[in-house]
């Protein structure tokens, strides 16, 4: 019997998706033994060519990484659409929108203004944008589209699976690929990740008390956090309450609060409101002038409780310029 | 996005009810336009107008609906859940689906009453019926859980309405704690002369009612005392009663008095709370002679045992049953009831704070419960009507409205002022035979037997002068005027200023909310308007009712009201009492919060927030649990959860999508 063929692509990210199949480290060759990879151009050289040749559904599952925002994603996530028969969603950018998702706050031009012409070091009298198509001497080149909005993979074609993470850590990539080829997958549109909150698997969760005591949220630079005691419980804004479990909290073994990018859990509308209220309500603030003090090491509201969900949220995007 | 109910296998076959409400709705609200346009909705299989839903022919309509059309969801549109939902959850259940399949859409005060537009209330009243349609689907059947009522009752609050209700309640056999805040029971009827318009005795009609509660079997009486905590539901309430130390023995104590006697201070030298300092008690007195329980205490602020330590202790040797215990400390007691009955009353307004009239400056200036005081026969003069420098008055000024009717103070009528201003003018007549001003806006005298009261005086020859008196001054302008205290009024009558000098002057002061209304308030749990009167839970049909289900309101905790009303409100308090108690259980709203402990990660944030400290975190299993009997469905932790394990029946996060989203589709 044949081995099942396996995809790797990347949207719009930052190649830490990559580096975590990388990161599967020894196990990488099980997977590569296992499985024949036909398609991972970060890594091995394929070209669309390769994957237009393909048949309709010849690869069995591709593992898509990155948002999508520019037409040539698009296409791709299209094509690899027709090729494969499982899509997962791999990763926060492809599963909630991710970091690129956070472009949703602005408009397209205000993304390419800040880009072309409020950036640092840039110097652009004539207002230069970004064109699709470009005569020079040795013939038209081309460069994508970029889209008004951001958008996670599954607001583009149907996605089977869905694997979270900021990547997403090795021990759920090793469980979905061994589900995968062992045929153990959950029923379609699972997240292959457990359905419960991080504190759930926090090695802080005991310390945590019942209620409790602070009037403003601090930043992880302006204490020494106790590394035994709960984040939240020293002030520090910890997403773990409201996020998908599945890491093992590292994050918060490195002394640091959990941001989120796990996802939200299945019956969670959106992290970031389910989040803002869930913080609104342990801070103890009663009028506006306290609300404030206690919101004011808060400074990026939406990038701080929406930091990798804010295309899969009700906000989604601005609307209008 | 509807997803049937577990009770539900077939699909969803929604009717839609369209109320006129009379004119209520259908003079603003197009009701054919919007009934055909809910016919259009998905899921809908009847769309019907009617008159009046909540008739008995309206609530056929949806039996036989459902009869004939295999209906498995209702909506309602019409006025709010609060007046009508009960009525067609159980219109729905006698067709014989589950109660819970109802939603109801308030196109009366959020719609009708509220828009000035009818196209637009029309268009609004569509939104709001698609949202209900939308929501509905998705409703889950639901069960009522039966729980038993405790017997016992707790009345808070020893007046005139604290002691009717005590005693209808305890004549029931029902047993009654009833606590009241002062050394003994009697409230402000105790204080009282006469009544009006009868001109009864007050001690003679309360005393007796007093020593009924003292010698009830099924009252435990309990004075010197306050309610600390309140926690539980209706039906089930814990409340623990904090009892003041009296420093005396309360079973011990005859009341024989031979410790007032005995002490150290051989006449009495401080401010007597009971008589407002017109006459002086000891540390160790009896409130008054008809006291109940007729038991001292000792104030430690003047005994000279706590101020000092250094007091020989005369009381404690004079008396014979050793009741005098200076160790004694707050005492809690913890009971448990089934109903209670706030009963809370009033406090008369502090004249000081109308300085024109000069109270706390002239002594000639009283306010009107000092002088039931003086005309009292057990009072501090023995019913003789002096001044404070022993002068008998010739000429008396009453000035009405004081803190009443007023924009500085009180807005309020406090009902009660123009008919006791005229039973002081008549009994002050009558004992000194003065001249009487009275200084009214109105005169409100509606009641049995009032206005005829108000004739009487008429007849007897005391002045009335129709005007708010400016002030009260001691600066005269004519001879006549010397050693008087002078009211300056418009006579608005006369078209004149009058200047009247008078030896005495009587505020009639207005009836305010007891000054910590606000935390009582938070204690029971209920409401109260912007002045502080406890909040009725509708003014006209439930006017003893809150909106916490087991706690009754009596007397003028509610709002100012006369003797008579008091009672009348105390037996009606008593009766919802009863009534609560002999039905023998409560069923309890389903509306409660639950956690999904699959999906519970034990973070504790919802357990701090639940007000009725209705969540625990479990130990073994690390997750949080609801207690549905305390639950007060609140959703406080809903919006707490993180994570969106808690949740709450009638109010999940789906059937509030699906509302937003059937208003939304429309928009």
């Amino acid at each position: 019997m044949s081995k099942p063929k396996v995809g790797f692509y990347w949207c719009a990210s930052c190649g830490g998706c990559e580096e975590a199949i990388v990161d599967l480290a020894a196990d990488i060759l099980g997977v590569v033994a296992a499985v024949d990879i036909v398609f991972w151009p970060c890594a091995m050289d394929f070209k669309r060519a390769d994957v237009e040749a393909m048949a309709d559904g010849e690869m069995a599952v591709c593992f898509v990484n990155g948002a999508v925002r520019t037409s040539e994603q698009l296409e791709m996530a299209e094509l690899l659409r027709r090729k494969a028969g499982l899509i997962v969603a791999f990763g926060s950018c492809a599963h909630t929108g991710g970091i690129p998702g956070l472009a949703n706050l602005y408009s397209r031009e205000g993304v390419l203004a800040a880009a072309y012409d409020a950036a640092f070091a840039t110097v652009n009298p004539e207002g230069m944008r970004p064109q699709t198509e470009y005569a020079a001497p040795e013939g038209t080149v081309t460069l994508p589209e970029l889209h008004e909005t951001v958008k996670k993979l599954d607001q583009v074609i149907p996605v089977e699976y869905y694997l979270p993470g900021c990547p997403p850590p090795v021990k759920l990539i090793t469980g979905a690929l061994g589900a995968i080829l062992e045929g153990t997958l959950p029923p379609k549109g699972s997240i292959l990740a457990p359905e419960i909150a991080l504190c759930s698997e926090c090695p802080r969760k005991d310390s945590k008390p019942e209620k409790l005591d602070f009037t403003a949220f601090k930043r992880p630079h302006q204490i020494i956090a106790d590394p035994a005691l709960c984040l939240l419980a020293q002030g520090l804004l910890c997403l773990g309450p409201s996020t998908r479990a599945g890491c093992d909290a590292p994050c918060i073994t490195g002394n640091m609060p959990c941001t989120g990018c796990g996802g939200p859990l299945e019956g969670t509308k959106d992290l970031g409101t389910n989040a803002l209220s869930a913080a609104a309500s342990v801070l103890e603030a009663t009028d506006e002038a306290s609300i404030a003090v206690g919101l004011a090491e808060v400074p990026d509201p939406a990038g701080a409780f929406y930091r990798y969900s804010l295309p899969a949220s009700l906000l989604y995007a601005k609307k209008g310029s | 996005m509807a997803t049937l109910g577990p009770n539900q296998g077939d699909a969803v076959r929604i009717g839609v009810y369209i109320c006129h409400c009379g004119i209520n709705i259908a003079g603003k609200v197009d009701v054919a336009d919007v009934t055909q346009f809910a016919a259009s909705l998905p899921g809908v299989v009847v769309a019907r107008d009617y008159k009046f839903m909540c008739s008995d022919p309206g609530q056929e309509l949806i039996q036989q609906d459902i009869r004939e059309h295999g209906l498995n969801r209702i909506v309602v549109a019409s006025c709010s859940p609060l007046m009508h939902e009960a009525t067609f959850r159980r219109a729905a259940a006698e067709g014989g689906i589950n109660p819970f399949f109802f939603q109801m859409a308030n196109i009366r005060e959020h719609v009708s009453w509220v828009t000035a537009d009818k196209a637009a209330a029309t268009e609004k009243s569509r939104a709001l019926v698609a949202a209900a349609v939308s929501r509905v689907g998705g409703h889950e059947a639901l069960e009522r859980q039966r729980v038993a009522v405790k017997p016992d009752v707790l009345v808070v609050g020893g007046g005139i309405a604290g002691i009717h209700a005590a005693l209808t309640l305890a004549d029931s056999g029902k047993t009654v704690y009833l606590v009241e805040r002062e050394p003994t029971i009697g409230g402000h009827m105790a204080k009282f002369d006469k009544t009006f318009p009868t001109l009864d005795c007050a001690a003679c009609i309360l005393t007796p009612k007093m020593s009924l509660v003292r010698q009830h079997p099924n009252i435990t009486l309990w004075t010197y005392a306050e309610v600390a905590d309140v926690s539980g539901y209706v039906g089930n309430f814990s409340v623990t009663v904090r009892r003041k130390p009296r420093y005396v023995i309360e079973d011990r104590c005859v009341g024989c008095n031979a410790c007032v006697e005995a002490c150290v201070f051989k006449e009495g030298k401080f401010a007597d709370e009971f008589n407002y300092g017109l006459a002086k008690r000891k540390p160790v007195y009896m409130p008054f002679p008809q006291a109940t329980p007729s038991v001292v205490l000792i104030d430690p602020a003047t005994c000279l045992h706590f101020k000092t330590g250094k007091c020989k202790q005369a009381c404690k040797a004079a008396c014979e049953r050793d009741a005098i215990d200076f160790d004694q400390r707050d005492e809690l007691v913890e009971i448990e009831v089934g109903a209670i009955v706030v009963a809370t009353g009033f406090q008369p307004f502090d004249a000081e704070r109308v300085p024109e009239y000069g109270y706390g400056q002239y002594p000639g200036v009283y306010t009107s419960l000092e002088v039931e005081r003086l005309v009292n026969a057990s009072g501090p003069t023995g019913g003789e009507i002096t001044l404070r420098d022993g002068r008998v008055p010739k000429a008396v000024g009453i000035i009405h409205c004081v803190g009443s009717r007023d924009h500085a103070t009180n807005k309020y009528c406090s009902r009660v002022c123009c008919m006791y201003s005229l039973k002081l003018a008549h009994l002050v007549k009558e004992r000194t035979g003065a001249e009487i001003y009275n200084f009214y806006i109105d005169m409100r005298t509606p009641g049995k037997g009032y206005e005829e009261f108000y004739d009487k005086l008429l007849e007897e020859g005391v002045h009335f002068i129709r005007g708010r008196a400016a002030e009260v001054t001691d600066w005269t302008m004519t001879p006549d005027e010397e050693g008087k205290l002078v009211i300056r009024a418009e006579d608005t009558l006369i078209g004149a200023v009058r200047r009247i000098p008078v030896d005495m002057v009587v505020l009639s002061v207005g009836l305010e909310a007891q000054a910590d209304a606000g935390e009582v308030r938070r204690l029971f749990n209920i409401s109260c308007s912007h002045e502080g009167w406890f909040l009725e839970r509708h003014p006209k049909l439930a006017p003893v009712s809150t909106f916490t289900d087991g706690v009754f309101l009596a007397g003028a905790c509610q709002g100012p009201k006369d003797i008579p009303d008091t009672v009348a409100q105390a037996g009606a308090a008593a009766a919802e009492a009863m009534a609560l108690i002999d039905k023998g259980y409560v069923e309890l709203e389903p509306n409660t919060a639950f956690i999904d402990e699959e999906r519970c990660s034990g973070c504790k944030t919802c357990i701090a927030m639940c007000p009725y400290s209705a969540i625990s975190f479990i130990a073994d299993a690390r997750v949080a649990r609801v207690n549905e009997a305390l639950c007060k469905g609140c959703g406080t932790c809903v919006a707490a959860c993180p994570s969106a394990a808690a949740q709450q029946h009638l109010f999940t996060d789906d059937q509030i999508f699906d509302e937003i989203a059937g208003v939304l589709s429309y928009v």
